[in-house]
């Protein structure tokens, strides 16, 4: 039987990591798109490195810096009684930093697309950066921002080197899909790590599917009223 | 200093204008027509200069005074008009007020373009004609103290130029405006302009009423042909 509780945890660390990741994402992505600071290269590729990065490296080194016997971990535990190893909590921080180049790959392209003359314009009459960017730089890229949400929250859902690291595998606190994947594989009970990997993978070819419908109707409607 | 297709160059002038007038920039492709009018908006910096409009100083690099563009009181159209694909032609216009509440010069600026009956379009579904309304409309809604238009009809066929000329001569008596235009385009310079300024290589070559300071100017045209 099927236990439903490793794909809740997927969805829901996925949902609050996407949500958060959103609200990080779009003034850290406008500020890369739009910083003329030569040091902004350096941001960019730390932003960036999650993508080439191995999982395990990134995992290791949170599970370092979230350990109580290290000064974070330790600052962590004693201040703010909070702990991050092992905990839900730690996999969204994780999360947060793992996903965060596929949240602000596609908004970054999306600002940079526009024509520097929509925000000049804007300039001339009168508006701030903030009015700008919410009443027409985020609307003409609805798109990338749809892009990126639902990256993200795909990327999130197949997140596995840095869960192991860093979450373990405690059913209903860290044990999620992909890592129920492959405690059954290691008990070969392969009939039931099927059934969760068919729903990943249907959930992957849905999401891309959504993603691909969303532009295609974008790109088509965006001429009309 | 500008960057030019013979490399850099400085814009080095400077000039006074009365209110209410029309001044045409005149002059050809890289002469600076487009950074002078970018430095008056505040897009683009200078690296010294002064500039006051009205009694207010918007730039005084002595003074360390550069106004923000947003608190400059311009109205500005683009080359590429720059209209926001998400709003419909009254919400470009609705956009551009100080004070949201009062639309009655919206409903004024679409009848005086002739926009009534696209007011609910987005800004893809107009001729290239329309747009450049909307877009004037746009940088007028808000009354400003000058206004500033960056080659308008350069991407217009002759015909649609002539008439979107009347366009802006009605706005700018109508509303009274300060207006100056970027042009190098000399019929549409005497046709508009009470006054204007010849600008080459970075400098101010002539200064005037258009109509004698084009009057010495010949048509030259070489013809080769073999036979």
């Amino acid at each position: 039987m099927i236990d439903w509780q490793p794909l809740w945890l997927s969805f829901r660390l996925a949902g609050i990591t996407t949500l958060l990741l959103f609200f990080i994402a779009v003034p850290l992505s406008y500020w890369l798109a739009y910083s003329r600071q030569r040091w902004k290269v350096a941001v960019q590729a730390i932003v960036s490195l999650p993508m080439v990065l191995p999982p395990t490296v990134l995992g290791f080194y949170l599970l370092l810096a979230f350990s109580p016997s290290h000064a974070f971990g330790r600052f962590l535990d004693h201040y703010l009684d909070t702990r991050l190893v092992f905990t839900f909590p730690g996999l969204v921080v994780a999360s947060l930093i793992y996903s965060l180049p596929f949240m602000t790959g596609p908004i970054i392209a999306g600002f940079s697309s526009l024509s520097p003359n929509l925000r000049a314009a804007s300039r001339t009459l009168g508006k701030s950066d903030r009015t700008t960017l919410i009443r027409i730089l985020l609307p003409n890229i609805r798109p990338s921002l749809i892009t990126g949400a639902v990256l993200c929250f795909a990327h999130t859902i197949g997140e596995f080197g840095v869960v192991m690291m860093i979450g373990g595998s405690i059913p209903g606190q860290t044990r999620v899909a992909s890592v129920a994947i492959y405690d059954e594989v290691q008990s070969i009970n392969y009939s039931l790590a099927n059934h969760y990997a068919i729903a990943l993978l249907a959930f992957s070819f849905a999401i891309l599917l959504l993603v691909y419908l969303v532009n295609h109707h974008f790109n088509h409607a965006s001429t009309l009223p | 200093m500008l960057h030019t297709a013979q490399g850099l160059r400085a814009l080095d002038l400077g000039f006074q204008w009365r209110q209410g007038r029309l001044l045409a920039i005149y002059g050809p492709s890289g002469a600076g027509k487009t950074t002078l009018l970018r430095i008056l908006a505040g897009l683009t910096a200078a690296d010294s200069g002064f500039i006051e409009v009205e009694g207010e100083t918007w730039l005084d690099s002595d003074r360390r005074i550069n106004l923000p563009t947003r608190r400059r009181s311009i109205g500005f159209v683009f080359q590429d008009f720059a209209l926001f694909p998400n709003l419909t032609v009254r919400q470009q216009l609705e956009f551009a007020l100080p004070d949201p509440k009062n639309k009655a010069i919206v409903t004024e600026l679409l009848s005086l373009m002739e926009l009534e009956e696209f007011h609910n379009l987005r800004p893809a579904l107009l001729s290239g004609g329309q747009q450049q309304r909307v877009a004037l409309a746009r940088a007028i809604a808000r009354r400003p103290r000058l206004l500033l238009l960056d080659e308008p009809l350069s991407a217009l066929d002759d015909e649609m130029r002539n008439k979107l000329q009347d366009y802006i001569l009605t706005a700018h008596r109508h509303y009274q405006l300060t207006t100056f235009l970027v042009s190098h385009h000399l019929p549409e310079v005497l046709r508009l302009a009470d006054e204007a300024i010849v600008l080459e290589n970075g400098k101010i070559t002539a200064q005037g009423d258009p109509a004698d300071l084009f009057a010495g100017r010949t048509i030259t045209i070489t013809i080769t042909k073999n036979t």
